[in-house]
């Protein structure tokens, strides 16, 4: 393909993509903000693919210390994101069981 | 032999799938947790697939980075307790910005093509604003700084002229130009030095109010600087673009809704520094009443209809667990119990609703803004636990800073009784005449332990 049709195939996917987060959010009822916005904090963790893919090909020492950084920070954002959002819908979750602690 | 990097596309096209999926299923509370779960196992596939891209090097140090990285985030994530749900937002969130200016930092130390260069530059300044201005969220709402706006004169002017320095640097990085009066590593640290200095100097004028609404931007921000990553390797990674665009588009949607919530602009509240101004020449009348928990007990027990409105004061008293033993006991006696709840209650949009949801108060008993507005005439005790700006009947006053603010409407109830540590003012730092009205009383202390005592008192009745 020539680069002006992979321009805008790439244009074509980032406006998809930009609707398809409009409609989905749109629909998504106030009282699920919370775990949505930390859903979509998850999601964005998908840098880390990016992350990895970049120290893995870096060459020189600063492009490794600086990838390293990114992929950790990148694996901070994934799992911290996914264990906090698991843990906002559990609340949601009818079937679970009630805590009976005190505090 | 069969390539298994041929693995990847196919494996990246289905996790885009699922992602929306996920994001599908979280628009109804029955079928959210799934939502997430299937999303963490596509997330998973992805990383492993990850592995098999022709030509990759330094495995150790991936594994490493992954183990560490994922450690810390695992563990924080596990410890934190859901009051402080929205500064761990904030931080993953950052971290993820971090991670996109890094990656975006890597690209520019390379071979660059000024295509993916300038789309790299312009991820790398949206990344780095994002994790230093989430550092400053993080702060604010930990209180490891003081979450009062940071204002002074020729702010504004500050911020733009570094903007404009990022961007120029940003500029001679990408050109190159002979007459460039610094090296090209030099213009490329200081772009970024300059992006973190600007993330900081726009976080710091925002109050703790105001914060949701700029962690959901910043997440809009990372997810963006994600997205136009993805553009910057030899063949672009569309899973990294699709997923980084549907978050920014998603995030910006979230933080337009939220500030319309506070009938305010995006705009008002990025520059406003809002609490700093003081509203003149209104004199209150009246005087602040104070009440026992036993005759708080009282009016509740023997009320037909209360109606609850926490806030973040709760959420700081962890009193949620009180709240719902309060429910308990008044609907046994018979007591229509609903809660109010304002759309930017607490610190996170929604965070009052995961805290009662924590607390084991059903969602059918929580209701908006619009749904429980009509209701205040008609109930005889409002509780206000710990909110203070979005109960303000000053927003119906012209002039004051809290003008136009949708609220509770909750002066209209036949008793107000306002849960509250102190005589202090909310977080906009305005005073509250709802404090003063004839049919508010005052329960001053920890919120916990004095729904603790109004709990008991309403048992041996």
């Amino acid at each position: 393909m020539s680069d002006i049709s992979m321009f805008w195939t790439a244009v074509c996917i980032v406006v998809l993509a930009a609707f398809t987060g409009y409609v989905v959010i749109s629909r998504v009822p106030v009282i699920l903000h919370t775990p949505l916005m930390s859903g979509s904090n998850f999601i964005h963790g998908i840098i880390l693919i990016g992350a990895m893919v970049a120290l893995g090909l870096a060459i020189t020492v600063e492009q490794q210390v600086i990838g390293f950084l990114a992929v950790i920070l990148g694996a901070a954002n994934v799992t911290g994101g996914y264990v906090i959002t698991e843990r906002i819908l559990q609340m949601f979750d009818p079937g679970r069981k009630r805590p009976g602690k005190e505090a | 032999m069969f390539d298994l990097s041929y693995l990847i596309d196919p494996v990246y096209i289905a996790t885009i799938i699922i992602f929306i999926i996920g994001l599908q299923r979280m628009s109804h509370p029955l079928t959210a947790r799934s939502g997430i779960i299937w999303a963490g196992a596509a997330m998973l596939l992805a990383t492993l697939v990850t592995f098999l891209t022709p030509a990759l090097s330094n495995f150790a140090l991936i594994a490493l980075g992954i183990v560490i990285g994922g450690g810390f985030g695992y563990i924080a994530a596990k410890r934190v307790a859901m009051t402080d749900m929205p500064q761990m937002v904030a931080i993953y969130n950052g971290m993820g910005g971090g991670a996109a200016a890094g990656v975006a930092a890597v690209h520019l130390l390379g071979p660059v093509h000024f295509v993916t260069g300038s789309l790299a530059i312009v991820g790398g300044l949206i990344g780095a604003v994002s994790f230093s201005g989430s550092l400053v969220a993080f702060l604010k709402l930990q209180g490891w700084m003081r979450p009062r706006p940071v204002t002074f004169t020729g702010q504004q002017i500050v911020n733009m002229a570094v903007l404009a320095l990022a961007v120029i640097s940003g500029i001679l990085v990408l050109f190159q130009p002979s007459w460039s009066p610094i090296p090209y590593t030099t213009a490329l640290w200081l772009f970024f030095l300059l992006s973190l200095a600007f993330g900081i100097l726009m976080a710091l004028p925002i109050g703790g109010a105001d914060m949701p609404v700029v962690i959901s931007m910043f997440n809009a921000f990372t997810g963006l600087a994600v997205g136009l990553d993805g553009f910057s390797f030899a063949t672009p990674n569309y899973a990294m673009v699709i997923a980084g665009i549907i978050v920014g588009a998603a995030g910006s949607l979230l933080t337009v809704l939220m500030a319309r919530a506070m009938n305010r602009s995006v705009r008002n509240i990025l520059f406003g520094a809002f609490g700093a101004t003081e509203e003149t020449g209104v004199q209150i009348q009246g005087s602040m009443k104070s009440v026992e928990p036993d005759d708080v007990a009282v009016m509740l027990a023997y009320a037909d209809k209360v109606i609850i409105v926490p806030g973040y004061g709760m959420a700081v008293a962890q009193a949620q667990q009180k709240v719902k033993e309060l429910m308990d006991q008044l609907e046994n006696r018979g007591v229509l119990v609903k809660f109010g709840i304002h759309p930017v209650a607490g610190r996170m949009p929604g965070h009052m609703n995961v805290l009662l949801a924590e607390a084991g108060i059903s969602y059918d008993h929580l209701f908006d803004r619009d749904e429980i507005n009509p209701e205040f005439q008609s109930t005889d005790v409002v509780l206000v636990i710990g909110a203070n700006d979005v109960v303000n009947p000053a927003a119906h006053r012209e002039g004051s800073p809290l003008f136009g603010m949708p609220i509770l409407d909750v002066e209209q109830a036949k008793n107000v009784i306002v849960l509250k540590r102190g005589q202090g003012r909310g977080f906009a730092g305005i005073e509250n005449d709802l404090f003063y009205r004839d049919n508010t009383r005052m329960l001053y202390g920890d919120a916990k332990v004095s729904l603790g005592t109004v709990v008991q008192a309403v048992k041996k009745l």
